[in-house]
């Protein structure tokens, strides 16, 4: 088991065709993920990858059955392809695109109501259940198979952490990056609470950045919920006020945005809480060991 | 992005917002005769920069006479005017608004944001205006009224006359019901992040005028904003960040002595994050982006060493999507481009990683390797900490 993606996703690529997307579905399956086919309008009935083309992505669930979509168009474009998705009834889209606009985030959120797709991004590095199933642009060799569930905004520092786990000997059940975007779709919480549902996750990593309360929400969440260790750390300690950094939803508006804030308040929620980017997997390995899933020696018990 | 308070109330007037009689001047000249066009005995003169708080800083003049008016101007066009957002080298101030005095019987406050907690556009309103609202909203938290927007209907009247009476304007609801939609309007249409009145007044003869303004657009979306776009003034931005964004880069100036160059802007950051903990500082953040190119990475070089604090420089890559060969050729193209004295600290991990080890290994340069990102981050401030540049 997982979270949102597994081995019985069935997966198909928004501008399946283009060069980004055919790189990455192409990584994608040659490591485990269930590619069905592929949308790019105006070249169905075409075949690509030695997969099928649809014109349309209703067309595509219909032929087969896909219920996740990688979404691979430009900025400019992504909300039409995501409500083209949603209204087909995906279950999972995944947004790359870095730079869609904010209000197109806005109503594409109200679209949503009364509906049940798990939107995952934008500017989203994707979601990836290491040797099941990967919908994204992460390198999926340094991902491995184990049971530490991994929510982020940033793609890079997803690595990152991943990276110093693999150090450790420790895996991961599924990898979230929800995106660097102020307005988003699936947040840190209700990632959490997926992690908590799923039998085969013993712990979450989460890794947040300034700007926004997602990650004190998500904190106050486990606190009263949550039966799993959190560890947790924020990006952005030495980074001025007022100044975007990067990703859209970076920025210091207000007090309680600073990463000395969120550190302190998910201290103060009973969170695994790093201060050094360095020791997010050595504070995982302490969080396991702590509450008995991992014996001092390293091997799992 | 941001625009000049002139350029703001520009939008405003052309929503029907209504605006003090002005109009923004070059020189003492102009001032003078944009004076005598409105009218009036007595005029403010405003510096526009894009920081706030200029009144504290000497930003905002009121002149009693055109002979005033013309002094103030020209001690105002050419000073560097400080506030608590500009840091101390202040912003050059090149032109200033010159409007026509208001008789001010009330100030009020209205703002539009886009909510991060509840995803959505919202209005702000309060009865304190003309002071900063985060110190209402800490010190008066109940002086504070908030209307969220269902993107689906629009904002609604009732929303607005709520406010209204929120704020003490039961006798002026459809005069502020009529302002706040124009003003939502503007900021949907023109794609805002935000907007902020502050004061929006009352004056004397019961009108509402909008005093000060200041919108913010979503960069985002500037390809679909074209007229908006076109309101950029670069003089206004760090000469170095506009250059490193011609290069695809994104960089920002910080005052520390350890130049990042990082991919991502979460490893960016969390990469100055370590800088700091290992008693080092920042003097720069920058992501070099995804499938960044060799040309790229010696573009990066040529920028973060532009400033003369830093003294060394941290390359940090996980390359997902980029690959560290290319990363590898970039810093050996930059040593090539420039002769670079200070030392620096390279991480590569990711894609390609043995192949860019192998061409640094083979480059002859004299670097300094890490294992990982705390290596990395300590090597970057013990090697900065013995650097005195000349």
């Amino acid at each position: 088991m997982s979270v949102f993606v597994d081995k019985g996703s069935r997966v198909i690529f928004q501008g399946f065709t283009g060069q980004h997307a055919t790189f990455h579905a192409e990584d994608a399956m040659a490591t485990g993920t269930n590619v069905v086919g592929g949308v790019t309008p105006g070249k169905g009935g075409s075949r690509h990858l030695d997969r099928p083309v649809f014109d349309s992505v209703a067309d595509a669930v219909v032929e087969t059955g896909a219920d996740v979509s990688g979404i691979f168009a430009p900025p400019a474009v992504a909300m039409d392809a995501l409500l083209e998705a949603i209204e087909a009834g995906v279950r999972v889209a995944v947004v790359v695109a870095d730079g869609v606009p904010v209000q197109d985030m806005v109503r594409t959120k109200r679209y949503l109501t009364g509906r049940n797709t798990f939107i995952v991004g934008p500017n989203s590095p994707g979601i990836i259940t290491p040797g099941e199933c990967k919908v994204g642009i992460m390198p999926s060799n340094i991902y491995k198979p184990g049971r530490i569930g991994v929510v982020s905004r940033s793609g890079t520092l997803n690595y990152e952490a991943v990276s110093q786990m693999a150090k450790l000997g420790i895996g991961q059940s599924t990898c979230v990056g929800i995106g660097g975007d102020p307005v988003n779709g699936v947040d840190f919480k209700s990632v959490m609470q997926a992690f908590e549902n799923d039998p085969d996750t013993d712990a979450v990593v989460m890794i947040g950045e300034i700007g926004g309360q997602q990650e004190v929400d998500a904190a106050r969440w486990a606190n009263q919920y949550m039966s799993k260790p959190v560890v947790g750390f924020v990006a952005g300690v030495s980074a001025p006020r007022g100044r975007r950094m990067g990703h859209a939803g970076a920025v210091i508006s207000g007090d309680s945005d600073t990463a000395q804030a969120k550190l302190d308040a998910m201290e103060g929620l009973g969170l695994y809480v790093v201060r050094n980017p360095a020791d997010i997997g050595a504070t995982v390995a302490r969080a396991l060991e702590e509450t008995g899933l991992r014996s001092p020696a390293g091997a799992r018990s | 992005m941001n625009i000049h308070e002139y350029q703001a109330k520009e939008l405003l007037r052309q929503y029907g917002v209504p605006v003090p009689p002005g109009e923004v001047a070059y020189s003492d000249k102009a001032a003078a005769r944009i004076a005598e066009e409105i009218g009036g005995a007595r005029w403010v003169v405003k510096a526009q920069v894009h920081a706030g708080g200029r009144a504290k800083g000497g930003g905002v003049k009121i002149a009693k006479s055109l002979d005033e008016l013309r002094q103030l101007t020209d001690q105002m066009i050419g000073m560097r005017l400080v506030t608590a957002q500009t840091g101390d080298q202040g912003q050059l101030v090149q032109r200033v608004l010159v409007e026509r005095a208001a008789r001010i019987e009330r100030e009020l406050y209205l703002g539009l944001i886009i909510d991060r907690g509840s995803q959505r556009i919202t209005l702000i309103a309060s009865d304190a205006g003309g002071i900063d609202i985060e110190e209402v909203a800490h010190e008066h938290p109940e002086r504070i009224h908030k209307e969220v927007v269902d993107p689906a209907t629009g904002l609604l009247d009732f929303q607005c006359r709520k406010l209204a009476m929120a704020i003490g304007l039961q006798s002026r609801l459809s005069p502020f019901v009529r302002i706040v939609k124009r003003v939502y309007r503007l900021f949907r249409d023109k794609d805002a992040t935000l907007a902020e009145i502050n004061p929006l007044v009352i004056t004397d003869d019961g009108d509402f005028l909008a005093l000060d303004c200041k919108i913010t657009f979503d960069d985002n979306a500037l390809f679909r904003q074209g007229e908006v776009a076109e309101l950029r003034d670069f003089d206004e931005e760090d000469p170095k960040e506009v250059e490193a964004s011609g290069h695809g880069l994104n960089y920002i100036a910080l005052d520390g002595h350890v130049g990042c160059i990082v991919n991502g802007a979460g490893l960016a950051m969390a990469t100055m994050d370590a800088v700091v903990f290992h008693g080092g500082r920042p003097a720069n953040f920058l992501d070099v982006g995804g499938g960044a190119s060799p040309e790229k990475v010696a573009n990066a070089f040529r920028i973060v060493l532009k400033d003369p604090n830093v003294r060394g420089i941290l390359v940090n890559i996980f390359a997902g999507i980029n690959r560290c060969d290319w990363i590898a050729r970039g810093i050996v193209q930059a040593t090539h481009d420039q002769a670079i004295d200070v030392p620096i600290v390279v991480r590569l991990a990711g894609t390609n990683q043995e192949e860019g080890s192998r061409i640094l290994a083979g480059s002859g340069l004299d670097l300094i390797t890490a294992e990982d990102l705390d290596d990395a981050a300590a090597k970057a401030v013990t090697a900065t900490s013995e650097v005195i540049r000349v």
